[in-house]
C-alpha cells in the first residue's frame, strides 16, 4: 500500500518543531509499524535527509521504549499492543498517517518522536519497592501463602510497562494509572504490606511534583493502555491514600 | 598458546563456594564508602548487581543505553526460572539441577561454576518473593512450577509468559531504593566506549552521554561489564534492536579473553519471518512445549497443499501428523533441549516438509492439551463430560491463562488464531552462551574487571537450558559477585580516589573521539543496516544452525572484505553532539563486524560437535551431535591481537570430577 506520513520533526528540546510529510510506497501489511518506518529511515538516508529519531528496543511489547501519538491515539488505532506490535494491516491504501510524539509537560520533547519520560523513574524512586535487602537470608518463599487471586491480580497490576500511554491519552496528562499499577501491586501481596503507607503517601506526593495533572475519571488511559491495567487500580490506590492519611 | 586458571577453590565440589566464603578478605563497612564501582548494563545480572553493591556500601555508577535501567532486554524473557527448591516433590536437588546444567551443556561448562548456581538457585526465589515479585501461585497460595527442555522435574518458577519482566522489574525496584539514597549514581542514555586501563588495573570507563553526543570519563575502583550477549551479529535474533557487543567486545580488545565465541543458541520456537524488511524475531516461549506438540505433515501432498493454501492444519488426520520429536525422542518428547529441537525442526524443512510458504516452519499445537484440560475442568465442575464445544471452551480458559500474552502476540503479528489453528514457528538466534572468559570470581583476564551474565561465559557451556538465563543473571549480580569483587577491593582500601584526570584516561576518550569523528565523516553510500543485513545473513548462512568447513572459510573472508567495505562506503547522517541513532548502530555494527570473525574461526577451530556448534563434518549417522571429548574437552579464549584472524587461543582444560561424562542423549 502506499502511505502520507505527517511525522512530528523537531531538532532538539529547544527547536519549535514542525510536521513534515513524507510519502512512502510498497508497504506490505505483514510490516509492524516500526518496521515501516525503518523503511522509510533507509529511505531518507539514501537521500541524505537525517532519519526520523524514535525510541523502540525491544519489539515485543514488552520493554515499554517505543511510544508514538499516532492518528491521535497512543500505541495507534489498535488495542491492547505497544506501537511495535501495530501491524501495517490496521491501515488502508491511500491513508494519511499523522505521527507524533508523546505529548505531556512532564514528558519534554528530546528530539522529533523521542521523549524524556525520567520522571516516572523518579516516582518509582520514591517508594516503588519492597524495602529489604538482596542478601538472599530472607525467609523461605513459600511461608507466607498467598491467596491465588490476590496474586494475580497483583501480577495484572505488575504488568504495567511503564510507556507512558496513559499519560499521553489523558486530557490532564495524568500518570495515575503507571503509579496505582506499583501502589496495587505492592499493597496486594504481604510483603508490601509493612510499608504501604508510606509508599502511596510518597509516590503520590512524587507524581504531583513531577507535574502530572489530576484523574477526572475519563478512563482513557485504560482504553489505550497496551497492557489493559485497570481502573480498578486507580481506585485501590485512592483508597489507600485516603486510609494512609487518615492513620497518619 | 598458554593455559588459562580458573581458580576454582580446593575441597569438594558441595563445599567450594561455602569454605571460599569462610576465607576471602572482606572490606568493612566504612572502607566501603570510599570505594566506587561501575557497572554498565541494567538487566538481570546488572540490575541485581548495581542494587546488592550498593547495598553493601559501595558507591555505584551505573549504566545503560536505555532511557531507563527497567529497559534491559531481560524484560521479554518469558518462560521462568530455574530453582532447585523440590517443592513438587519430584526429585528435584541441588546436584540434579548441576546434573541438568552440565549435561545440557554438552559437558563444556565448568563444574565449580555451575554447582555454585545452582547452589544459590533456591536464594533467587525467597529473595525475589520477599522484594514483591508476584510468580505463579495455586489455589493453596503456594508457588507453581513448571518443565522446561532437557529435564525430567518441575522446577521452574514463572509469572504467565512474563518472569522476565517481573523479575526485571524486581531488581529494578531494588536499584531505585539505592538510588533514591544515592547510593546508586544512574546514568541512563549512556553508552560505554571504552574501558581504561591504569596500572594493568581496570579503573574506569569513557561513555558516551546519547543526548548530548559528550564523551564522558568515570572512574572506579573496579568495572563490571553487564551488557548481555551478541545474538544481533546475526541481524535478526530474539534479541532488543540495541542489543550489542560493544562494551564486551571493548574489553575483548584492551586485555579480556572472549570465550567460545561459537556457542549460540538457537532457539526452536520463534515466530517465522515475513518478509526482507523483518526487523527482529519474536520468540514463542519454551514453556509452551510443556502443552504444545510439535509436528509436520507426513505425506508430501499435504505439504504441498497446505502451502498453496487448500489445507488446512486442523484438517490433517491425525496418522498423517509427524510428531518428530515425540519420534525420535520418547523419553523427553517436545521437551528436548533447544539446540536439539531446532536442528530437528531444521532436518524437517531441509527435507521439504516446512509448512508455510518460505517452507521454514513447523506447526506446535495445542488441541491436546486443550482437550485434556477442558476434560478436567469439565470433570471438576460437574458439567457434561460429553459435551465437545464445552471442553474445547473450558480447555483454551486453562490455555490462556497459562499462556494468555503469548497467544496475544502471536496473534498480533501472524494475524491468526493460535486457539483454532496451530502455531507455526521455526529456530531463530536467541542467547549466546560465549562470552568473555571469567574465573571463578567472575574476574576476566584484566585484574578489576568483571563479566556478569550472558556477558561472560561461563555457566551453559555449548547449550543453555531454558529458564537458567534469568537464574544465572540473579545469581551473578545479588549472590556471586558482591562476595567475589569484595575480596579484590580488599586491596584497594587505601587507594583513595581515582582521578579521570591521567593520561590513560585522555588517551582513551581521543581514541573514542577518533573513531565517533571518523564514521560520521565517512560520507560513503550504505547505511549501517545495509551492512548489518549482509554480516546477518553471512553469520545465518554459514555460523548458523549447522556448520562446516568450506562455510567457515568462507564466511571469515567474506566478513573480512564486508569489514572493509564498511570502513570505506558507510553512510552515518547526523552530527556527533546530538542524539543519533545512526552513530549509536555504527559503533556497534563496527564490533560486530570484527566479533563476526572470530565467531567462524572459533568455529573452524573447534572440529566436534557440541551442544549449539553443529559441525556437520562430527555427526552420528542419526544426526545428532557427535562430541569429542579427547581432543575437545576445554574452552577456548582469545586473546585480542589486532585482527581477529590474529587472535591468539588460549585453552582452559575443563575437569569433570563429579559428573560421568558420556554421550548426551534424550531418546
Amino acid at each position: 500500500m502506499n502511505l502520507t506520513l505527517k511525522i512530528w520533526r523537531q531538532k532538539s528540546n529547544t527547536d519549535k518543531g514542525s510536521l513534515e510529510t513524507y510519502p512512502i510506497s510498497d508497504v506490505s501489511e505483514d510490516m509492524s509499524f516500526l518496521e515501516m518506518l525503518d523503511v522509510l529511515n533507509e529511505e531518507l538516508i539514501e537521500k541524505e535527509i537525517e532519519p526520523v529519531a524514535f525510541d523502540h528496543d525491544c519489539r515485543e511489547g514488552i520493554c515499554g521504549m517505543c511510544s508514538l501519538y499516532i492518528n491521535g491515539e497512543a500505541h495507534g488505532p489498535d488495542r491492547r499492543v505497544t506501537t511495535c506490535q501495530l501491524h501495517m494491516r490496521k491501515f488502508n491504501d491511500g491513508d494519511t498517517i499523522f505521527i507524533e510524539p508523546f505529548r505531556a509537560n512532564s514528558f519534554p520533547v528530546v528530539k522529533d518522536l523521542v521523549v524524556d519520560r525520567s520522571s516516572f523513574d523518579r516516582i518509582q524512586q520514591a517508594g516503588g519497592y519492597v524495602s529489604v535487602n538482596t542478601s538472599g537470608n530472607t525467609q523461605d518463599a513459600n511461608s507466607i501463602p498467598i491467596p491465588k487471586d490476590d496474586a494475580d491480580t497483583a501480577f495484572d497490576a505488575a504488568t504495567c510497562i511503564g510507556c507512558g500511554a496513559c499519560v499521553a491519552s489523558c486530557k490532564n496528562s495524568s500518570a495515575m494509572l503507571f503509579v496505582s499499577a506499583k501502589v496495587s501491586q505492592f499493597s496486594l501481596l504481604p510483603q508490601g504490606q509493612v510499608e504501604a503507607k508510606e509508599r502511596v503517601i510518597n509516590m503520590v506526593n512524587k507524581m504531583d511534583e513531577e507535574g502530572f495533572g489530576n484523574c477526572t475519571n475519563t478512563g482513557a488511559c485504560e482504553v489505550e493502555c497496551p497492557k489493559g491495567i485497570s481502573l480498578d487500580n486507580i481506585s485501590r490506590m485512592n483508597r489507600e491514600f485516603i486510609t494512609a492519611n487518615v492513620k497518619k | 598458546m598458554a593455559t588459562l586458571n580458573s581458580g576454582v577453590p580446593q575441597g569438594d565440589l558441595k563445599d567450594k563456594w561455602t569454605q571460599y566464603k569462610d576465607s576471602i578478605d572482606l572490606v568493612n563497612p566504612a572502607n566501603k564508602r570510599n570505594i566506587d564501582v561501575i557497572v554498565v548494563g541494567t538487566g538481570l545480572a546488572g540490575g541485581s548487581a548495581s542494587a546488592t553493591l550498593a547495598e553493601l556500601g559501595y558507591n555505584v555508577k551505573t549504566f545503560c543505553y536505555q532511557d531507563s535501567p527497567r529497559r534491559a532486554h531481560s524484560i521479554a524473557a518469558q518462560g521462568g526460572i530455574n530453582a532447585a527448591k523440590n517443592y513438587q516433590g519430584d526429585g528435584d536437588s541441588t546436584y540434579r539441577l548441576f546434573y541438568d546444567t552440565i549435561k545440557g551443556g554438552d559437558y563444556r561448562s565448568r563444574e565449580a561454576n555451575v554447582y555454585r548456581l545452582a547452589e544459590v538457585s533456591t536464594n533467587i526465589i525467597d529473595q525475589c518473593v520477599a522484594q514483591g515479585v508476584p510468580f505463579a501461585r495455586d489455589y493453596g497460595g503456594l508457588l507453581d512450577n513448571r518443565s522446561f527442555g532437557g529435564v525430567l522435574v518441575s522446577r521452574t518458577f514463572y509469572a504467565k509468559g512474563q518472569t522476565g519482566q517481573q523479575l526485571l522489574l524486581g531488581a529494578y525496584s531494588a536499584m531505585n531504593r539505592q538510588i533514591a539514597r544515592g547510593k546508586i549514581q544512574m546514568h541512563n542514555r549512556h553508552e560505554m566506549l571504552d574501558v581504561v586501563i591504569v596500572d594493568g588495573k581496570a579503573r574506569g570507563i569513557i561513555a558516551r552521554n546519547l543526548i548530548t553526543g559528550e564523551i564522558e570519563r568515570h572512574s572506579a575502583h573496579a568495572v563490571v561489564i553487564a551488557s548481555g550477549g551478541y545474538g544481533n551479529v546475526y541481524f535478526l535474533s530474539t534479541n532488543a534492536m540495541g542489543s550489542n557487543a560493544t562494551a564486551a567486545w571493548k574489553v575483548h580488545k584492551k586485555g579480556a579473553f572472549f570465550a567460545n565465541p561459537c556457542y549460540t543458541q538457537i532457539h526452536p520456537t520463534c515466530i517465522p519471518r515475513s518478509g526482507e524488511y523483518q526487523s527482529k524475531l519474536t520468540l514463542m516461549s519454551e514453556s509452551l512445549r510443556n502443552d504444545g506438540r510439535i509436528w509436520v505433515p507426513k505425506r508430501m501432498e499435504d505439504v504441498e497443499a497446505l502451502r498453496e493454501g487448500t489445507l488446512k492444519a486442523t484438517e490433517i488426520a491425525e496418522e498423517n501428523r509427524d510428531y518428530y520429536l515425540e519420534r525420535r525422542y520418547p523419553a523427553f518428547g517436545n521437551l528436548v533441549p533447544r539446540d536439539v529441537a531446532s536442528r530437528a525442526a531444521k532436518e524437517r524443512c531441509d527435507a521439504g516438509y516446512g509448512v508455510n510458504k518460505t517452507g521454514e516452519a513447523v506447526y506446535l499445537d495445542f488441541s491436546s492439551a486443550i482437550t485434556r484440560y477442558g476434560k478436567e475442568q469439565v470433570l471438576l465442575q460437574g458439567e457434561d463430560p460429553n459435551d465437545h464445544n464445552l471442553i474445547k471452551k473450558m480447555g483454551q480458559e486453562v490455555v490462556k491463562s497459562k499462556y494468555g500474552n503469548l497467544f496475544q502476540m502471536y496473534e498480533k503479528i501472524v494475524d491468526e488464531n493460535p486457539y483454532e489453528n496451530p502455531m507455526m514457528i521455526y529456530p531463530a538466534v536467541h542467547y549466546t552462551m560465549g562470552g568473555i572468559w571469567v574465573d571463578y570470581n567472575l574476574m576476566t583476564t584484566v585484574p578489576g574487571l568483571y563479566a556478569i551474565g550472558e556477558a561472560n561465559f561461563s555457566d551453559h557451556g555449548s547449550n543453555r537450558l531454558g529458564a537458567s538465563a534469568l537464574m544465572q543473571g540473579l545469581a551473578d549480580g545479588y549472590f556471586v559477585l558482591p562476595y567475589t569483587i569484595g575480596d579484590y577491593l580488599s586491596n584497594d582500601i587505601r587507594t583513595g580516589p581515582i582521578s579521570t584526570d591521567t593520561p590513560e584516561f585522555k588517551e582513551s576518550e581521543e581514541k573514542v573521539k577518533d573513531l565517533l569523528k571518523k564514521l560520521v565523516e565517512n560520507k560513503g553510500k550504505h547505511s549501517v543496516d545495509y551492512y548489518h543485513k549482509k554480516l546477518g545473513n553471512i553469520m545465518w548462512d554459514k555460523c548458523g544452525m549447522s556448520r562446516n568447513e568450506t562455510g567457515l572459510n568462507e564466511a571469515i573472508s567474506e566478513i573480512k572484505e564486508l569489514r572493509a567495505d564498511f570502513w570505506k562506503n558507510v553512510m552515518v547522517p547526523g552530527g556527533l553532539n546530538e542524539l543519533n541513532k545512526e552513530l549509536e548502530k555504527a559503533g556497534r555494527v563496527a564490533d560486530f563486524l570484527e566479533l563476526g570473525e572470530l565467531f567462524a574461526k572459533d568455529a573452524l577451530t573447534r572440529n566436534e560437535s557440541c551442544g549449539g556448534h553443529f559441525r556437520e563434518e562430527y555427526a552420528t549417522k542419526e544426526g545428532e551431535a557427535k562430541r569429542d571429548d579427547k581432543k575437545f574437552n576445554f574452552v577456548s579464549a582469545w586473546e585480542y591481537k589486532g585482527e581477529p584472524s590474529e587472535a591468539k587461543f588460549h585453552k582452559e582444560k575443563l575437569e569433570f570430577e563429579n559428573i560421568e561424562v558420556k554421550v548426551r542423549s534424550y531418546k
